[in-house]
């Protein structure tokens, strides 16, 4: 099987779609005669030309909604916000437009949209340029929200998103471009809304995704080194949730960590963490802990930002806890 | 007789001007008894009254083929109604009933007709000006020939993503005609205390390189007029045009507004003016209407209201599980 970095599987998986479907474009800043902000649509335009590959000037609002009005009449466009902070000057195009159009036209319009891009605390980028904002995108029906983890997720999962009937954020952390991995050619689909089971474990549900599976995976070894067998979900989706595979893990082991890189108070791994608590609290022998990131801005400083992360150590930690061990 | 003349030579046939004239009485009578509706609390929220309005919504969508589209801002009923969507569904959504044109889900501020090209009502100001940038992406993507009318108020002019969006259309050459409906108030906030400048067309023209019209967008023929000649250089392939289209509303920003920022007499100089009523004697003088048609309109416009009064009342309301429907395309899984 082909090995490809990241962003060359999500170059992959747009092609293949533009290939395939003529009412697939892209656009979005710097997506064309740059070759990509992030390298992500490097050669597209040469292989798709300037009709199908299109730059926007810096009008993040402007371009979401040419994108939307655009698919309520079919075309099934892919916005590449070159970072999800940036999506914030757009949020009013993506919740009260792309999610709800459907909604408030009594199912009349659809909106066939993938709004994609990087995302997340890369390295020296400050406050506004390290946003984690899966978990308000998540908060809002009528959007889908994924985020993959590997090389051949980001394929697979893209393309389910540019398939989809429905407006995906499709969130890509930024120091994932580069991480290398197996990838299946043509035809690989991944669904939407379902978890994937890293490593199958029975002492304690470790939940995570995107680049804190990479932590999660590292913490394993840890944990396995120290006789503990934790099960890894990455989750992948997380609107809608697969509630169903996180159940069925915790009904087996009794004991959940979330890890993740967003904020803790009201983040995702809260709404998780209540998901799973209605469902089988009974069965839970330990409370749920979460690993999130710090409750402060993200400082610049290369230090303090590495510890607002989800660390090995952090975890590990948290996973005693639920074990109550030292 | 009227002294009033409409300012353009006549772009209709008669039974086209007589089809107008019926249409803004329609819309008229629509809004009155939904106003009526609204204060026996059989409708909710917030309700934007079009009246005085009329012709510019009437004028536009009147040039308009079958396979166009249109979009506007939540004063909508008009534009629906100029459109061809039946008063049935429409007063109908106003009640919040199933068989509304949103299936009660969107109310007064989102009506919607796909058939028609109808692509809503839409409440957050100023942000569907980019959806009709995008509507014509999608024309001039297939190469067809069609246009998007996009309607929205002069407070829009000042949100941001107006000026992302023709900018774009501009640069794109991108089939969309935008039509300031400019009835002089942002909700209580006159043009002169919101815009620096009183001639929108150099904001929303001149800045971009695209032709501006400022017309007198009561005049139904004029406001026809200009519409198909912006419409016909979209449908050339030479991009957008802006029409800064005067006019004035009768009743306040929404049903809760007294419009106690504005003169009496101001609104009395409008209502001498009312545009269905020089419409009416443009066409008397043209000796394409009498006194029995207007009579015979009058009487048909009334009793079609009243059988959407009936309908909607009738109606069903949608079963309360309904809030889970129409949410996705793919089956919809609450997060609950």
């Amino acid at each position: 099987m082909p090995v490809l970095a990241f962003r060359e599987a999500l170059n992959q998986a747009m092609s293949e779609e533009m290939e395939r479907d003529d009412r697939v474009f892209l656009m979005g800043e710097e997506v064309a005669e740059y070759d990509g902000a992030y390298k992500v649509s490097q050669g597209m335009l040469s292989r798709f030309g300037p009709r199908r590959v299109i730059d926007t000037p810096i009008s993040e609002e402007g371009f979401a909604g040419i994108g939307i009005g655009a698919a309520m009449v079919g075309l099934r466009p892919i916005i590449e916000f070159m970072t999800f902070s940036f999506s914030l000057v757009a949020i009013d195009q993506i919740v009260n437009n792309a999610a709800n159009v459907r909604y408030m036209s009594g199912g009349q319009f659809a909106v066939p949209i993938v709004f994609r891009g990087s995302s997340g605390m890369a390295g020296c980028l400050a406050a506004t340029h390290s946003h984690r904002l899966e978990a308000w995108y998540a908060q809002i029906p009528g959007l889908t929200v994924v985020l993959p983890g590997t090389p051949a997720d980001a394929k697979g999962l893209l393309k389910s998103a540019i398939r989809s009937d429905d407006p995906v954020v499709f969130i890509e952390h930024e120091n994932l471009y580069g991480e290398k991995g197996e990838v299946p050619e043509g035809e690989h689909i991944v669904p939407i809304g379902k978890a994937d089971i890293k490593r199958p474990g029975s002492d304690v549900t470790l939940i995570t995704y995107s680049r804190s599976l990479k932590t999660t995976l590292a913490a394993a070894e840890r944990l396995v080194d120290e006789g503990i067998d934790p099960e890894i979900i990455d989750l992948r989706t997380i609107r809608p949730l697969d509630i169903e595979t996180l159940i069925n893990s915790v009904v087996k082991t009794h004991r959940a960590v979330i890890i993740e890189e967003d904020w803790p108070y009201c983040g995702l791994g809260a709404g998780i963490s209540d998901r799973i608590t209605q469902a089988v609290f009974d069965e839970l022998d330990a409370p749920i802990r979460r690993v999130a990131s710090k409750d402060a801005p993200i400082p610049y400083n290369r230090a303090m930002e590495a510890s607002m992360l989800p660390s090995v150590d952090r975890i590990v930690a948290q996973v005693k806890d639920v074990l109550y061990k030292k | 007789m009227s002294q009033v003349q409409t300012e353009a030579k006549p772009v209709v046939t008669r039974n086209q001007a007589l089809g107008w004239l019926r249409q803004m009485m329609l819309i008229r009578r629509f809004e009155e008894r939904a106003e009526m509706m609204y204060q026996k609390q059989k409708i909710g929220g917030f309700f934007h009254q079009y009246s005085g309005q009329e012709p510019v919504a009437v004028g536009s969508i009147g040039i308009l083929r079958e396979d166009d589209y249109l979009i506007t801002a939540y004063r909508d009923h008009g534009h629906a109604l100029a459109r061809g969507m039946e008063a049935k569904p429409a007063m109908a959504e106003l009640l919040g009933k199933a068989t509304g044109c949103s299936k009660g889900k969107g109310g007064s501020m989102h009506f919607f007709d796909a058939e028609k090209g109808f692509l809503g009502g839409h409440a957050i100001v100023g942000s569907h000006i980019a959806l009709a940038a995008g509507v014509a992406f999608a024309i001039k993507y297939r190469g067809g020939d069609q246009v998007c009318l996009c309607y929205l108020g002069d407070g829009a002019i000042n949100q941001g993503v107006f000026h992302e969006a023709l900018n774009m259309a501009a640069m794109w050459k991108l089939p969309v005609v935008y039509i300031v409906e400019n009835n002089q108030y942002a909700m209580g906030t006159s043009l002169a205390r919101s815009s620096a400048l009183l001639d929108l067309t150099i904001r929303g023209a001149t800045a971009y390189g695209i032709p501006g019209y400022s017309i007198n967008g009561n005049d139904v023929e004029l406001m026809a007029e200009t519409a198909l000649e912006a419409v016909n250089r979209a449908r050339a392939g030479e991009g957008p045009s802006f029409i800064d289209a005067q006019t004035y509303r009768y009743k306040g920003h929404s049903i809760s507004d007294p419009a106690k920022y504005r003169l009496k007499e101001e609104l009395d100089e409008a209502l001498k003016n009312d545009p269905i009523f020089v419409y009416a004697n443009v066409l008397r003088d043209r000796n394409w209407i009498d006194d029995a048609t207007i009579e015979r309109f009058t009487e048909e416009v009334k009793q079609e209201i009243e059988e959407s009064i009936e309908f909607a009342e009738q109606s069903e309301q949608p079963p309360l599980e309904a809030v889970y429907e129409d949410v996705t395309v793919a089956p919809f899984i609450p997060q609950e």
